[in-house]
């Protein structure tokens, strides 16, 4: 019931966005096939500019919410994020590590920078896997957390020092980048994205009810049957993997793993099993939403979507924060 | 606590001030200076170094040091310890009339120098200058964000050329008694401006103004080669991501490039954001219908096989007029950046893209 809730008002905003713009469009027109494609200025406002920007913010807006929710359960931590663990990090390195080098390449019509996106987020998720499987036994979450925020500090500087070493022009395209946009202007990308996010998914699907359990205490959840190292395992990689496919896609968009899960759990409560897809459902909706006011409010400028989502987020979640106290 | 952690608390203590006391005598002055010349001083000569770079180390001293000596100052001296400070180490600028040693920190105004004759007299450029040729020989001092005080103090100069916005820079140099020229840019009318200026400052003001009154005309040759020809709604894309149309950045109704656009007989169709630059989102584009598409590339890195690539990325939106007339233009080159004297072969290379007819023989 209140899924279905969730899933008709993304439903809605898929639908709807792709009707609003910057730019009055005539649907009849959009779908008339007597004007050929290549004169048909509505239908390709329509189908490239509007419909792939959608299509990628409801997956953005579902995977982050998604790694959202798994890592702040994982961690038992109601401030991490899908930034937590440096896969994002990781994203930016490859990002800007891509554009300072003017890499050249493309693979299945993807090109370069977001492919060093998603190299670079697998990367960093090596890297916590990694410490994640090096962890003493009866380590605490707290230990990955730690590690996750060197990891990100690390990243972080390397990053800063490629862009050091980025001359003017680039130095302008790694900011924009940094600021994330979900203009993706063709359905290469997406469909790339989502090989990574299916993958995480049914990662997903197997979680929900181990994450009741090991939010409540690792020790707990053990004595109830759950194969926790193999478990956090699962979870650590497919709240990564959907980190990296949004990162790629859209560039780095703080605050929507973070405030959707805290949105979606006041709504719905603490039980996994509606609070996974509810998150999935209004991330997608949320992100669509902050995009319109993206390509909308300054238009024909474009304002970049991570400054939306967190101009949106933060009062947000400073109310939520509290609220609760 | 105990004598161990003491002692390690007592090491540390000491290190710092240790440290404090020889970090700005330690830095790596003399490896910057220009070989032969008489500011290869070294650096390791205290009293060469107290009196040559007292300003800039004494004052760096100070700041390092301030922490320690401001709670002793408020007792000693309640006034205003920092001034007390700053009136020990001032030194009256030097003037001189027509300078000898020469920095520019900016590419357009090094290209001024050397358009007026007076690239002779440079001691050393930015990071980002890379014409005319001359200067890869010259000592790079930083640019505009992280001008490296210490090397351009190393050099010896008797005028700093700055960006206005470089307060930092200006107020370190203005400590150690260094003339600057400050130099700030918003269209195509400030560079004969600063060309003229900065000719006057220099003791060239003849050259230069012959210089400036040279790109003037050559301007007003182009002006006049495209006019009365209908002016074509163009599009001028600063940059965007390599291999699709993602993160598209556009020259707006403001700045130098726009200034030009409209001298080589184009139309702005941004022209109504009064913006230099602008992120346009792919609905506008397509929205905004440019019948003509100048991509610009800077450097020289692009192979000719990844222009045609960048240029066929426009054929996704195939409604736009550019793109159906095969109207887009990927120019490549360093003189769309600098805001100098080559800005005449900006405006020639976007006239011949827009009115190639003007140019056909």
């Amino acid at each position: 019931m209140t899924v279905a809730g969730f899933g008709s008002l993304a439903l809605a905003a898929c639908l709807l966005a792709p009707l609003v713009g910057s730019t009055p469009i005539r649907l009849t027109a959009v779908f008339d096939r007597s004007i050929p494609f290549a004169d048909n200025v509505d239908a390709q406002i329509f189908f490239v500019a509007r419909l792939p920007r959608v299509l990628a913010a409801a997956l953005v807006g579902s995977g982050l919410a998604l790694a959202g929710v798994v890592f702040q359960a994982l961690l038992r931590n109601p401030l991490a994020s899908p930034d937590t663990l440096g896969v994002s990090a990781g994203a930016a390195l490859g990002a800007v590590l891509a554009i300072t080098f003017n890499a050249d390449f493309s693979l299945l019509g993807v090109s370069a920078i977001p492919l060093a996106t998603l190299a670079g987020s697998l990367g960093a998720l090596a890297i916590v896997y990694g410490l994640s499987a090096a962890r003493r036994r009866g380590a605490s979450s707290m230990v990955l957390l730690l590690a996750g925020v060197t990891l990100t500090t690390l990243l972080g500087a390397l990053t800063t020092f490629v862009r050091y070493l980025a001359d003017f022009t680039q130095t302008l395209q790694t900011v924009r980048w940094l600021m994330g946009s979900l203009d993706v202007g063709s359905y290469g990308p997406i469909g790339a994205a989502l090989v990574p996010l299916t993958l995480a998914c049914a990662g997903f699907a197997t979680l929900p009810r181990v994450l009741d359990l090991l939010s409540v205490g690792a020790e707990s959840a053990a004595a109830r049957g759950v194969n926790v190292p193999r478990a956090e395992k699962i979870a650590l990689a497919s709240a990564s993997l959907a980190t990296g496919a949004a990162v790629s896609l859209a560039g780095p968009l703080s605050f929507v793993g973070i405030i959707v899960p805290h949105l979606v759990r006041l709504l719905v409560g603490a039980d996994h099993r509606l609070v996974l897809p509810a998150a999935a459902l209004f991330g997608s909706a949320f992100l669509i939403a902050c995009d319109l006011v993206a390509r909308t409010a300054f238009a024909p400028a474009e304002l970049p979507v991570g400054i939306v989502t967190a101009i949106i987020g933060g009062p947000v979640f400073l109310w939520l924060l509290f609220r609760r106290q | 606590m105990s004598a161990t952690r003491r002692a390690s608390a007592a090491v540390v203590a000491w290190a710092f001030f240790v440290g404090t006391c020889v970090a700005p005598f330690a830095e790596p002055v003399a490896a910057q200076t220009t070989p032969g010349s008489s500011a290869a001083a070294t650096i390791s000569d205290p009293s060469r170094l107290i009196k040559d770079y007292l300003p800039g180390g004494a004052s760096r001293l100070a700041a390092l040091l301030l922490p320690h000596i401001l709670p002793v100052c408020s007792v000693v001296a309640p006034c205003h310890p920092g001034a007390a400070l700053r009136n020990l180490v001032l030194v009256q600028p030097r003037r001189a009339t027509s300078p000898r040693r020469i920095i520019s920190l900016i590419p357009a105004t090094t290209e001024m120098l050397f358009a007026m004759g007076a690239g002779d007299r440079l001691a050393g450029v930015g990071t980002y200058d890379r014409f005319p040729a001359e200067v890869e020989r010259l000592p790079r001092v930083g640019g505009l964000l992280d001008p490296s005080v210490e090397r351009i103090l190393s050099l010896k100069p008797d005028l700093v050329i700055v960006y206005d916005t470089q307060t930092e820079l200006k107020g370190q140099l203005a400590r150690a008694g260094i003339p600057i020229f400050r130099y700030v840019h918003r269209g195509l009318a400030d560079i004969t401006e600063t060309m003229r200026a900065l000719g006057v400052r220099v003791g060239a003001a003849s050259a230069a103004d012959a210089a400036a009154a040279h790109i003037e005309q050559q301007l007003a040759a182009i002006r006049t080669r495209v006019a009365r020809r209908p002016r074509p709604k163009t599009l001028l894309v600063f940059g965007r991501e390599p291999g699709a149309l993602r993160r598209i950045d556009a020259s707006g109704g403001y700045g130098f490039l726009h200034d030009v656009l409209e001298i080589a007989g184009g139309t702005d169709v941004l022209a109504d954001l009064k913006r230099q630059s602008v992120q346009l989102s792919t609905e506008s584009i397509l929205a905004r219908a440019p019948e003509v598409i100048i991509e610009l590339h800077y450097g020289s890195r692009l192979q000719t096989d990844r222009l045609d690539a960048e240029r066929l990325v426009w054929n996704a939106l195939p409604s736009i007029p550019a793109v159906k007339n095969n109207r887009v233009h990927v120019l490549v080159g360093d003189e769309f950046v600098v805001p100098g004297p080559r800005i005449v072969l900006a405006a020639d290379r976007f006239a011949r893209a827009l009115h190639p007819d003007a140019y056909a023989r």
